[in-house]
């Protein structure tokens, strides 16, 4: 390993730029005579428009122009696609209700766009924004999944989604469970809601459309996860773009956590508008905005059955799930509780036969699709207290029906009875490791010694495991992705030795130029700031999908790692013709082409400068230069997992829980930079905790979201936050080159049950046995005083 | 953010004397409610006048039995000032406790006083500590300024100068923030005075009130003890998501009693 090559903790590159303030966002790109677009949202949940008044608002000052639904309808402007087709247990595709960019005829949730305002400042366009007339017929509304599946409930699509139901899938052998449940010893059972929450990326989503009337030239400056994808879908599905024609360009981008993948109505309006006016169009969202138009994560209902032996082993586990898609399908919402949900559901466990059923339905409210972890953390959490309640049936210690069950670590590649394929794992070591570190044994003294104190303490464990690097495109081709799903990246090397990685991977917080930059110094044997990544710029990288899903390192740094090995091999045959020697007596080491068995050698920086003054040069044979491209479809997805340890002390006065300890010890494959990781597991464990104790997007009975600042909505702080130990155990993914599995979902998805089975065993002398997400100090408090009544009664 | 007309008062009497007669005109303080509320639309003043360059009215001074600060004293320079912190430690950590670093140095005393927001920390001093509120026109006694949510006993164009807090026996204050917005859900201000304890509290209804049966318990025995068993009524509190009228009517008994061990 070089100074700065795999496994060094070497600082990241781009934060020079963004802890001084030199970072370049969407909203810092000024254009030439840009005007200023302002979305006139809905106030009502669901309503029908009567009549759109914008002449009052055209005349206002500084007012270019004011577009409805129907400008864009007229000009043929197509609705946002939805990227995965579900099919319901009859066969039959998915309903897809149309998601016009700006409503037509009515609105389905507060938030929803009825109009664009665009002037010559963003306060004009405000100020005539409020002038816009809207006739609205308020209907009734429907914010509760299994509200709106009940006979009588407000139908949010009509004819386009009867019942409100959008599908209705299954995955797993039915009847083997039904076996397997009936000759079980013991069932434990769940019943359970995953609350939703709301984003908050740092940086709200902004948007500008650029239009150059004499090369019919289309640019969108956007805060997106993956360009090319907001490129393809708004080409070809809305806008009928040819794609040589539309640039795509998401610049630094501060936070995504999942709701910048998809492609938003503003990108399409501001585009669209552009090219009406002739003049660039910009967007920013204020914080408000984002509260009702960022899509939304989670939001499961969910019944769980685990049947077990007399021994505690797993012999089958029965689920199901009503997921709220919210009003319109967001571009990947379906897939979330379906294939990135259920085929996780047998964890790290042995569990022989797995039956889940998902019903995914329409409401009144903003769209929910992908949040950190997308489908994984809602799996995990239902396995991972619905192991600790039955733990509880049979009377057994915690971890030990949880070592019982294990996927013995021999047992590699497992094959599970949802589909998924294990390359590799360690379940035991991990489980030991945060043992250890938590002093697991020593907890009942702390328990007493809290007591003291007059405080409840509780440890809670989840042993985890999930899919990352999303995704070999033939099986998400069969099971209804309507895009591919590897990755592209191009290696240039210049004259003098230096190094350009384009890549269709997207970093907005993950540290990739940093990461990437490693990568190719490990395998050229130059210094990292001989190395910068470009991402972000369709017109300047290879077609790639971006980032999600933890998929950047194990997808887009393998397409890397193959363009690295064609630039080797080039050089190598290089080196071979200025040494005289065979090309199979070239090695290639510490940024040095050798001779094997002599001391005749070439820099890599010799090779590069021959590759482009080729005077001395094999012209008949090669051509010069050395520039390379590669594609890597993944042969599998990878399989993080690992073990989370959570201790908390609950305050029995005011029903404050406090995470006093937490331990994350994960198996996320071979560490590039291990201060990253740490990084992106403590990040990401925040979210987590923020998930099972404060965060809860709630919308009233009406429709309106009540939730809708910080003033209501509960954000995690620091000092809601323990200090998090983070350590990895490291079993090397098998089917990728750098035996990378992703790290950044880990702590999103291992922690919430932790901390909850945490929560739940402080309380359990209080008669709990589960408690909804989140754990806030009213909801503790009302159990404990609840138990305290009874006792007293 | 709407368009107004924006006025920098050199002194108390400029000030009254450009908010005369227009009662769209808004005074200025700190600006940490107003500045949000404007940007948000929700106000919509026609001039707005800032008491930011007014020097005298940012003075902190002790004697006399009393603490007196500066209507624009903000609350970082209360939190620090060695004077508040000998005389009434439980204010100065109370300021210390408003809002993030950026509020308490932006932010002031008069302004909070003035604005009585039902979740806001200092009216419960005020009343706690039984202070007496200067205007540019009068003085009133803080049992006569709190009226309802975001209501005073200030007439329109009447300007704080200065609060004055008498110095107590002994006081404390302690909050149960919201998880959300970290404003007081609950925050009970209690003090032991010359003319009694007074039990205030703040976040529970519609502004400051006090507890008289808490108050009358620490009057025969100053200690924690002494509030066991006396419940608030949940029909006082108001509700939201993060606090039912129950839950805070709970946790006022609780703070009241952490309260009074902090004050000693």
């Amino acid at each position: 390993m070089g100074a700065d090559g795999i496994g060094a903790a070497v600082r990241r590159k781009e934060d020079v730029r963004f802890l001084t303030g030199r970072g370049t966002y969407t909203d810092d790109i000024s254009r030439h005579g840009q005007t200023h677009a302002y979305i006139v949202r809905s106030s009502q949940p669901h309503a029908a428009i009567k009549r759109i008044d914008t002449s009052k608002a055209l005349a206002a000052p500084g007012v270019v122009a004011v577009f409805t639904g129907a400008d864009m309808a007229a000009d043929g402007v197509g609705g946002l696609p939805c990227g995965w087709l579900i099919k319901n247990k009859d066969g039959s595709p998915m309903k897809e209700p149309a998601h016009p960019p700006l409503v037509v005829d009515r609105v389905r949730h507060v938030g929803d766009q009825v109009a664009v305002v665009i002037a010559e400042t963003k306060a004009q366009a405000k100020d005539a924004a409020e002038l816009v007339e809207i006739d609205f017929e308020p209907l009734p509304a429907v914010v509760d999944s299994l509200d709106a599946l009940k006979a009588a409930a407000p139908q949010v699509h009509g004819d386009a989604a009867p019942g409100n139901l959008c599908y209705d899938w299954e995955l797993g052998d039915k009847a083997a469970v039904d076996a397997a449940f009936a000759k079980a010893h013991k069932v434990a059972k769940i019943d359970l809601f995953n609350n939703r929450l709301i984003p908050n990326a740092m940086e709200p989503r902004a948007a500008t459309g650029d239009y150059d009337p004499a090369s019919g030239d289309y640019t969108l400056y956007t805060t997106s996860q993956n360009p090319h994808v907001i490129r393809l879908l708004m080409g070809a599905f809305v806008l009928h773009i040819p794609e040589s024609k539309l640039r795509v360009y998401a610049p630094d981008v501060g936070g995504g956590f999942g709701s910048k993948i998809y492609h938003y109505a503003e990108e399409a309006i501001v585009t669209w508008a552009a090219g009406k006016l002739k003049r660039p169009v910009r967007w920013t969202a204020d914080r408000s905005e984002s509260f009702m138009s960022d899509a939304h994560g989670r939001d499961h209902h969910s019944h769980a059955e685990l049947a077990l032996d007399k021994d505690g082993k797993f012999l089958a586990l029965r689920v199901a799930t009503v997921a709220n898609m919210g009003a319109y399908l967001s571009t990947f919402a379906s897939c979330i509780p379906t294939y990135l949900y259920a085929t996780l559901l047998a964890g790290v466990y042995t569990t022989p036969a797995i039956y889940a059923e998902v019903k995914a339905v329409f409401t009144n409210t903003v769209p929910v699709d992908a949040y950190r972890g997308a489908g994984r953390p809602e799996a995990t959490f239902l396995i991972e207290r619905l192991v600790d309640i039955a733990a509880k049936e049979m009377g057994m210690d915690r971890v030990e029906i949880r070592r019982r069950n294990f996927i013995p670590t021999d047992a590699f590649p497992y094959q599970t009875p949802v589909a998924l394929q294990y390359d590799s794992g360690d379940y035991f070591s991990t489980l030991e490791q945060a043992q250890k570190t938590a002093d697991w044994t020593g907890f009942e003294a702390r328990r007493a010694e809290a007591k003291k104190r007059g405080k409840l303490r509780g440890i809670g464990v989840s042993t985890y495991l999930e899919a990352c690097g999303i995704a070999p495109s033939n099986i998400a081709g069969a099971l209804g992705a309507r895009a591919g799903l590897y990755e592209a990246a191009t290696v240039r090397v210049h004259p003098t030795g230096s190094v350009t990685i384009l890549t269709g991977s997207h970093s907005h917080g993950q540290g990739h130029e940093t990461t990437f930059a490693q990568v190719v110094a490990e395998t050229l044997g130059i210094g990292i700031d001989q190395i910068d990544v470009v991402h972000g710029d369709t017109n300047k990288i290879p077609f790639g999908m971006g980032t999600y899903g933890s998929r950047s390192l194990a997808v887009g740094g393998t397409a890397i790692v193959k363009a690295l090995d064609k630039v080797v091999n080039k050089a190598k045959k290089i080196a071979a013709h200025l040494l005289e020697a065979s090309v199979n007596d070239i090695e290639f080491k510490d940024g040095k082409f050798t001779v094997v068995g002599t001391d005749k050698s070439k820099t890599f920086g010799e090779i590069a400068l021959t590759a482009y003054v080729p005077h001395n040069y094999p012209l008949e044979e090669l051509e010069p230069g050395l520039e390379e491209n590669a594609f890597y479809d993944p042969k599998n997805f990878t399989f993080p997992g690992g073990c989370h340890i959570a201790e908390v002390e609950i305050d029995p006065d005011t029903g404050v829980t406090k995470v006093v300890n937490f331990t994350a010890v994960d198996d996320v494959g071979r560490v590039i930079n291990p201060m990253i990781v740490e990084g992106q597991v403590q990040g990401g464990v925040a979210q987590g905790i923020g998930q099972a104790l404060l965060e809860n997007c709630v919308y009233d009975k009406s429709g309106q979201l009540i939730t809708g600042s910080y003033m209501d909505y509960a954000m995690p702080r620091a000092d809601d936050l323990p200090s998090i130990g983070v350590a990895t155990h490291v079993t090397l993914c098998t089917h990728n080159p750098l035996g990378v599995k992703g790290c950044g979902e880990v702590g999103a998805i291992g922690s919430p049950p932790a901390v909850i089975n945490a929560v739940v065993d402080a309380l359990k002398d209080h008669g709990v046995t589960h408690m909804d997400m989140p754990a806030s100090p009213q909801k503790v408090w009302s159990v404990i005083n609840g138990a305290r009544r009874m006792a007293a009664e | 953010m709407y368009d107004f007309a924006y006025h920098k008062a050199s002194s108390v009497a400029d000030a009254a004397a450009k908010a005369k007669g227009n009662d769209d005109a808004k005074f200025m303080a700190g600006g940490q409610t107003l500045i949000p509320t404007l940007k948000q639309r929700l106000a919509r003043p026609s001039d707005v006048i800032d008491l930011a360059a007014i020097a005298d009215l940012k003075s902190i001074a002790a004697g006399g039995g009393a603490v007196t600060l500066g209507a624009m004293a903000t609350h970082a320079s209360v939190a620090a000032s060695a004077d508040v912190k000998k005389a009434i430690p439980a204010l100065a950590a109370l300021a210390e406790g408003i809002g993030d670093p950026q509020v308490r140095n932006r932010g002031t005393v008069g302004g909070s006083v003035a604005n009585n927001d039902p979740a806001a920390d200092y009216p419960a001093a005020v009343l706690g500590l039984g202070a007496t509120i200067h205007t540019d026109q009068r003085q009133i006694a803080a049992d006569d300024f709190f009226l309802s949510v975001f209501t005073t006993a200030l007439n329109p164009g009447e300007l704080i100068t200065r609060i004055s807090f008498p110095v107590p026996e002994k006081a404390a204050y302690v909050k149960f923030p919201s998880p959300a917005s970290r404003y007081a859900m609950i925050g009970v201000f209690v003090a032991k005075t010359a003319k009694g304890a007074r039990v205030v509290v703040t976040g529970a209804g519609n502004g400051v009130i006090r507890i008289k049966s808490m108050e009358a318990a620490l009057d025969k025995a100053w200690s924690a003890a002494s509030l066991d068993g006396i419940a608030v009524s949940a029909s006082a509190c108001n509700g939201d998501i993060h606090g039912s009228s129950e839950y805070r009517a709970h946790l006022i008994s609780v703070m009241a009693k952490r309260a009074v061990a902090a004050a000693g």
